[in-house]
């Protein structure tokens, strides 16, 4: 099968996505600490500080349980695939991608999903308590975040009536620059399920050392080297992922479209501006915050919900 | 006279803190201690020692305190089955104190409830005792598997989670198993004694300075409380009593220590919260202490600087001032961390209402220090058995009635603003420059007591010389002793994720209880 000139573009516009997202979605996660570090009058490891590690991890001999089995095994593979495949289904560079073609908001999350149960069923695999323990205080978190985040895509959905992201960033980049109330309530929705997915400060604390507190971390407490690098990495990938689906959401302004090389480094120039933005409000957030009781975060995810819905109310009412 | 009781017969001690001591028969201990306990006292500590030496068996210690000081009651027991009463029926504090002793003396509580092994972990075989005069490490060393029967909980949905020794951080080791239903605490119960370094032993071979620097190592934070309670312990037996500069020293280095721990704590408060903003803070003020402590002193924590008999640091003018601009560095500060702290919702959620211990049962279990004090239990050393300088110095106790994180957080905001008011008080009074003389050999047959208000809580050190006035038997005791039971009571009915706040709200000592 032959492809045509554009088919063509469009693959090298994906392979070029794929490659900048892996290689920089670390620098985004050193990026976060080293504001949270100024934040703090730290002077920080600096931002290349995730690259040092994961080329720590990778140099060293694996651990493995002697009850391990495949599923242990694999699941950081499966993980770091599943965020990789997000992070390319998602118009990060360009529109039209031959990835985000393929999958809609719905299948997204599903791939968020996959990756999940998997971190899950490997944290039970080795029988730790540990595992078990941070495998259901996940479950709980998420199972309160997926519909929160479901709602705040369908709002955007309704806005350019589909569930094709490329669809969504295109009704709402190249129309002329319109306020959406419904809009802004979902981006507030999404900034709540952003901390919770990505396991950052209320809801969990990413870098703790007290494994009673820990959800996302008591998971992986078992991994060691390589499997441990993938998934930090899968991790960096997620939040990178995240607030892409955010950019691309509520600020796609200045993306490219495929095969517009002229327009690509504004584009990639715009897109670090805003990842850079972005980093340091989360920087902030986190600073500004302590972490909630776990309890507490059924309450917090219930208003993202809430909020979500408001927003798709109000499109449904003013229709905006 | 602290107890009257009709067959005892007290003897005053010489020293800094107000001490009686007694020898008592095997049934006189259990009514004197009802007696203690019915008055409002407590007990401090308990330890047994090796009196074969003498021809006289084994010996039972126990130190009781109440409103108007220390009590030591010795008791004698027989060669072949040392055994006297279980007190742990009055004081609870007394279980693992009893259980200590025997796996290191031999001696045992008969008629206890509760004879499992607490500080061997397997490194010695069950019939040999390491503080027994003629004890072979070379011949009672084994490779024991370990085994601890902990109290299993059952029901539907009654689960466990065994925490440590090795833990996720860089922290003490120490073995904490949780049953739990969902994510609620039923049960904690711990277990230490893995840093057992076999301190007690090592002192029976030192020389009384070189014992100095090893009561200074016994638990690195409250370095200053042991080598002073252990200072006082020897001037206690040799009756001598230290130039006033060289206390009023003593009490600044104290004070120093309490600041940097409390400034310390403070923070790790605000990073178990994940409020890493005021972790940075605060220890950026404790490293700035401690900065302060190495210029001027020549140790950042302070180690070796009181010896028996005097102190081995000085402080010039230079240092003076310097100690002035750090203290009112410290106190803006703190102050504006505090409003942070006391301000911010997500904090106070964490705080209010966590890992609460009632008054009652605080008294109940023997609750001391700083911990005490927040569960309203009002002993201060500094306070009741104020001793030079602090007869003149008129420390005000901080004391909260709530119990719980927050009242402990409080209560050490208070303690740590207290505290550089009296480094600014000693300031004013550190004239002279005498260091004292530096005691080395001590009379024969001694006993001595000394008792030090760190930062922890009560900080004990007893001293026993032999025949030729050198160290037969030094027993210090940390108030984490009496402490850590009281943390499984506190974690109660709270959350899984709540005990690392809970537990760094205590910040009890694994060090200072595994000797």
């Amino acid at each position: 099968m032959m492809l045509t000139p554009e088919q063509t573009l469009a693959v090298v516009f994906q392979i070029t996505q794929l490659l900048l997202v892996v290689l920089a979605a670390p620098l985004l996660s050193g990026w976060v600490s080293q504001c949270q570090a100024w934040l703090q009058n730290r002077s920080g490891a600096g931002v290349l500080q995730p690259y040092r590690v994961l080329h720590k991890l990778f140099h060293k001999d694996a651990v493995m349980a002697h009850n391990a089995s495949w599923l242990f095994r694999i699941t950081p593979y499966i993980v770091f695939g599943c965020m990789w495949l997000a992070a390319a289904i998602i118009p990060i560079i360009a529109v039209d991608l031959p990835f985000s073609q393929a999958a809609d908001v719905i299948a997204l999350v599903g791939v968020f999903a996959l990756a999940r149960m998997f971190i899950a069923l490997a944290a039970m695999d080795i029988g730790t308590s540990f595992g078990t323990l941070g495998a259901r205080r996940e479950m709980l978190v998420s199972f309160l975040a997926e519909p929160a985040l479901l709602m705040v895509l369908f709002t955007a959905s309704m806005i350019s009536h589909s569930t094709q992201l490329p669809r969504i960033v295109e009704a709402l980049a190249h129309h002329q620059f319109v306020l959406y109330p419904s809009l802004a309530f979902a981006a507030l929705a999404f900034v709540i399920v952003l901390l919770a997915e990505n396991a950052r400060v209320p809801v969990d604390n990413p870098s703790t050392h007290l494994e009673l507190t820990m959800i996302h971390e008591a998971m992986i407490l078992e991994y060691s080297a390589r499997h441990l690098a993938l998934i930090e990495w899968a991790s960096s990938l997620k939040l990178f992922a995240y607030i892409s689906i955010g950019i691309a959401l509520f600020l796609p302004h200045g993306i490219a479209e495929v095969g517009n090389w002229p327009v690509l480094p504004l584009a990639i120039g715009l897109l670090m501006l805003k990842l850079m933005a972005a980093g340091a409000g989360l920087a902030v957030l986190e600073t500004l915050m302590a972490k909630m009781r776990i309890f507490r975060a059924p309450e917090f995810l219930g208003t993202a919900f809430l909020l979500a819905v408001l927003g798709l109310l109000i499109h449904f009412l003013l229709g905006a | 006279m602290p107890i009257k009781h009709p067959h005892i017969r007290l003897e005053s001690m010489h020293g800094a803190i107000s001490a009686w001591r007694a020898r008592i028969g095997v049934d006189e201990l259990l009514p004197i201690c009802r007696e203690v306990r019915d008055g409002g006292g407590r007990l401090l500590a308990l330890w047994g020692s090796d009196e074969r030496a003498n021809g006289e068996g084994f010996a039972l210690h126990v130190t009781l305190v109440n409103e108007s000081g220390l009590v030591c009651l010795s008791v004698l027991l027989p060669n072949e089955q040392p055994a006297y009463p279980d007190i742990s029926r009055i004081f609870p504090a007394a279980n693992r104190m009893q259980r200590a002793a025997y796996d290191l003396v031999g001696i045992y509580a008969h008629e206890g409830r509760d004879h499992r092994k607490w500080l061997r972990h397997g490194a010695w075989h069950s019939g040999s005792f390491p503080l027994h005069k003629d004890f072979d490490a070379a011949q009672s060393r084994c490779d024991e598997a370990e085994s601890y029967p902990f109290v299993q909980v059952e029901g539907q949905g009654v689960h466990e989670i065994p925490v440590g020794p090795v833990h996720a951080g860089i922290i003490e080791p120490g073995h904490f198993r949780f049953s739990v239903i969902g994510e609620r605490v039923l049960r904690l119960e711990e277990h230490l004694g893995y840093v057992h370094k076999g301190i007690e032993k090592r002192f029976e071979s030192m020389t009384l300075q070189q014992g100095a620097k090893l009561a200074g190592r016994v638990s690195g934070d409250s370095t200053v409380a042991y080598a002073w309670a252990y200072a006082m312990a020897a001037e206690s037996i040799a009756n001598v009593t230290p130039p006033d500069h060289a206390l009023w020293l003593r009490a600044l280095l104290l004070e120093r220590e309490r600041i940097a721990n409390h400034l310390g704590d403070l923070g790790y408060l605000g990073n178990d919260v994940a409020l890493s903003f005021g972790f940075a803070q605060f220890w950026i003020l404790k490293e700035q202490v401690l900065r302060n402590n190495a210029a001027l002193f020549g140790h950042r924590y302070l180690m070796d600087r009181i010896v028996p008999g005097g102190v081995s640091a000085d402080l010039n003018v230079d240092g003076r001032q310097l100690l002035e601009q750090e203290c009112a560095m410290l106190e803006r500060e703190a102050g504006i961390l505090r409003g942070i702290y006391e301000e911010h919702a997500g904090v106070q959620d964490r705080f209010i209402g966590t890992g609460r211990v009632e008054p009652q049962l605080a008294a109940q279990l023997g609750l001391c220090g700083m911990a005490g004090r927040a569960s309203a239990q009002a002993w201060d050393a500094r306070v009741q058995f104020a001793c030079a300088p602090y007869d003149k110095l008129d420390v005000q106790m901080a004391t909260h009635r709530n119990g719980d994180v927050a009242a402990r957080a409080s209560v050490r905001f208070d303690e740590l603003f207290e505290s550089l008011r009296l480094q600014r008080k000693i300031l004013t009074n550190l004239l002279g420059d005498e260091p004292g003389k530096k005691l080395e050999v001590l009379p024969a047959n001694g006993f001595g007591i000394g008792m030090v208000e760190g930062w922890r809580g009560e900080v004990m050190v007893a001293m026993h010389t032999d025949a030729q006035g050198k160290l037969a038997r030094v027993h210090p005791h940390d108030p984490s002793w009496q402490n850590w039971p009281v943390l499984e009571h506190a974690i109660l009915g709270n959350i899984v994720p709540d005990f690392p706040l809970i537990n760094k709200s205590f910040n009890l000592s694994y060090s200072g209880v595994d000797l």
